[in-house]
């Protein structure tokens, strides 16, 4: 019997060790992308494009040391010997080890008559960092060239300071006005009677995962007549539209399962609808508010499509300005890090310090078009 | 509350003439309140729209404008609902609440489902009907048909990968002692837009090109090439570069499985478990005899949610090879057609497409509703 809990015990402990080796290596593989943009946005350019991010970690590498001039009578066509070894040109140009563990490299053409010679070193922590990344994305200086006909030509650089305001300008009042709206729909749905109530709300429900690209075609051609595109409020209402049906479903199922006693006690003491629902059902409904909040949120803040269209390059978002950066500086990876670092550092914050309410939004569960 | 109950008595019991003289400053004040709310709200539009202030000041203009304009909008209108006579104000007061909802849902969701749907029937410029030629565009041109097929790989790789990882996390983080860590390093992806995860998967692929002494310094590169292969361009060789995009979703979404299905795996009753493990059953028999038939709910829920995703995906494509390359989806074809192209009726029948690639999951949503009987 003592043997058998023994080995059962031991048995638990591998399944015990198995679990957590999986588990590490994939949550190694899920940060590596994100660790590994973190590090080189704090990277000098030029080191970006000469060595790999991870090089910052101590690591052994061929460091060059010396360099040996090749004697002008010896003849590079065939083999010849330097440093102990036989070898020819080609051989040197892709770079060949010695047997004491050097790298012998030739520099450039056959004329140079240059050889470099690397030895293996283990290198510590790379020092090598710099802000000087970020402080070039949030700028937004004006760069001022000439073409080849000798205008002079400006291109503003990549603003993403001012898009970081417009996401907020955007952000902010896109996710309190569907709260605000939907709340007040959630009340009326759930406490008060209407006529067609019932079908309303089945609409709500049908509205849930209809794809938003059914919308953009018609409410381009409103906001055009009413001169909306561009504008904060277009884009506000947009999001409300489309954040909408999700908002009042999920505020519905939180506020239909509150007490009837409270509402019906506070109602007999005077109370309006406007002061019973101000004062008592949305204080006591700030889970789901908080829930939907943050999905409303992030979803804005992260918002590609909808900013796209409705937004000219005046109130463009950081999507949108890290987008055409990605476009226009497609190989410049020191702007390209930093400024989607830059696009991740609030949304990240809030969905790190409100974690627990997004996950009881989810879970009152829902799909959302 | 107790201030209005005082006031109600007091009211009837007023003379003739000052009832006339509180009636008339009444119906006065109704007018004058939105008529202020409305031109101070108009003023903040203007100044929005017009203003050359610093951007600071916009932006916050605009926060409080926005909000607080809602808020007042409500309010006065309740308000005003509050100053009619009981009988009017009881019926009215339902609209007040849900009317703004409702109209907006109508606006931006209903009406338009209605109009494209004409729409997708007219020409490029909505001027002519051409009866079914969109949808025969949409359901025979070659870009088309490549993007069914890339939408069809998203869906059934990316849904698969998210789900079947989130799944194998959420089941081993339950034994682990480190559950919060491993699960809050997964679902960390969730806050990050597809923009930003464009960019840092880009850097993941990055590819530098032939040439003597060229380093790699994208991760998946400098792997290929310390294990003795050769750098690829990963986005650009078809069919290959969907799969390389179609990691970023799992990456991104795979967290959003893990956390619903680890919820509904902690809500299986733990004697259930350990009956089963007394009776001899091994960790896989557990698994696929208890807990896969304890979350088959939750799990459709994860998988359709995923699956509408997936056929609305935009971003990522968009960013990473803009269509290019073979890699084209439903989505982005639309956003080609109205606003590269300015093809309104082809762009409306393929928002049309998509909407009938989610009808299940809508009728299906009803008919929960149906049955849960809320009403």
């Amino acid at each position: 019997m003592a043997a058998k809990t023994q080995g059962f015990q031991q048995q638990r402990r591998i399944s015990s060790l198995l679990v957590n080796l999986t588990l590490t290596i994939i949550c190694i593989i899920w940060l590596i992308p994100v660790v590994g943009l973190l590090i080189t946005s704090f990277r000098n350019s030029q080191d970006i494009f000469s060595t790999g991010w991870w090089t910052i970690f101590p690591h052994r590498q061929y460091v060059n040391t010396r360099q040996i001039i090749v004697d002008p009578s010896i003849n590079l066509d065939g083999n010849f010997q330097v440093e102990g070894i036989t070898t020819n040109f080609t051989d040197l140009r892709n770079g060949v080890t010695t047997p004491n563990g050097e790298k012998l490299t030739w520099y450039g053409n056959k004329r140079t008559r240059t050889i470099g010679v690397a030895e293996l070193k283990w290198l510590g922590f790379s020092t090598n960092m710099t802000l000087q990344n970020y402080l070039a994305v949030l700028g937004g200086k004006t760069v001022t060239f000439k073409d080849a006909t000798g205008r002079d030509i400006e291109t503003r650089g990549p603003n993403l300071g001012g898009a970081f305001l417009n996401s907020l300008a955007v952000t902010i009042p896109a996710t309190i006005i569907p709260i605000l709206i939907a709340a007040f729909a959630a009340y009326g749905f759930a406490w008060l009677n209407f006529p067609g109530r019932k079908l309303l709300f089945i609409g709500v429900v049908a509205m849930l995962v209809v794809p938003l690209q059914i919308a953009l075609v018609p409410i381009l051609q409103d906001y055009t007549r009413l001169q909306l595109n561009g504008t904060y409020l277009g884009i506000w209402l947009a999001h409300t539209g489309f954040g909408l049906p999700l908002a009042i479903y999920l505020l519905f199922n939180y506020m239909a399962t509150l007490p009837r006693e409270i509402l019906e006690s506070a109602y007999i003491d005077g109370a309006s609808n406007f002061t019973i629902f101000t004062r008592l059902i949305l204080p006591l409904s700030v889970p789901a508010l908080a829930a939907f909040a943050i999905f409303q949120f992030l979803w804005v803040w992260n918002d590609y499509l909808v900013a796209l269209i409705f937004l000219n390059p005046q109130t463009q978002v950081v999507t949108m300005a890290l987008a055409s950066l990605v476009g226009e500086r497609g190989q410049d990876w020191h702007l390209l890090t930093a400024g989607a670092f830059v696009s991740m550092l609030l949304p990240l914050a809030v969905f790190i310090g409100l974690q627990r309410y997004f996950v009881r939004g989810l879970m009152a569960g829902s799909v959302k078009g | 509350m107790e201030k209005q109950t005082a006031i109600n008595p007091k009211n009837q019991s007023l003379g003739p003439f000052r009832w006339l003289l509180v009636n008339l400053g009444r119906i006065l004040l109704s007018l004058i309140v939105p008529v202020i709310t409305f031109v101070v709200l108009w003023q903040g539009f203007i100044f929005l729209r017009d203003s050359h202030a610093p951007q600071l000041v916009i932006v916050l203009v605009a926060i409080v404008w926005g909000v607080g304009g809602v808020a007042a909008l409500f309010f006065v209108t309740n308000w005003l609902v509050e100053q009619l006579p009981t009988r009017w104000s009881q019926m009215l007061q339902p609209f007040v609440f849900v009317g703004p909802g409702v109209a907006i849902l109508f606006w931006f969701l209903a009406l338009p489902t209605i109009r494209t749907l004409i729409l997708s029937f007219q020409n490029d410029i909505s001027t002519q009907w051409v009866g079914f030629a969109n949808y025969i565009y949409a359901f025979t041109e070659r870009v088309m048909l490549e993007s069914f097929r890339n939408n069809l790989l998203w869906l059934i790789f990316g849904t698969f990968f998210s789900v079947g990882i989130g799944l194998v996390v959420a089941v081993l983080a339950d034994r682990s002692r480190f559950e919060t860590i491993f699960k809050a390093i997964i679902f960390l992806p969730m806050a990050i837009s597809f923009v930003g995860a464009g960019v840092i998967w880009k850097f993941v692929y990055a590819y530098a090109g032939t040439g003597v002494g060229m380093q790699e310094v994208g991760v998946l590169n400098a792997i290929m090439v310390a294990l003795g292969g050769k750098a690829q361009p990963w986005l650009t060789v078809a069919p290959w570069n969907d799969f390389f995009l179609i990691v970023i979703m799992v990456w991104l979404q795979t967290g959003f499985a893990m956390v619903i299905l680890s919820s509904a795996i902690k809500g299986i009753p733990a004697e259930l478990l350990e009956a089963a493990r007394v009776d001899g059953a091994n960790e896989f028999r557990v698994f696929f005899s208890i807990t896969i038939p304890s979350i088959a709910g939750t799990l459709i829920t994860v998988t359709t949610t995923i699956i509408i995703f997936s056929l609305k995906l935009f971003d990522v494509v968009r960013v990473m090879t803009g269509g290019n390359f073979g890699t084209n989806v439903i989505a982005n074809e639309f956003y080609l057609e109205r606003f590269t192209y300015g093809q309104a009726g082809r762009a409306s029948a393929i928002a049309i497409v998509l909407l009938i690639l989610t009808l299940p999951v809508m009728v299906y949503n009803l008919r929960q509703f149906q049955e849960r009987r809320a009403f």
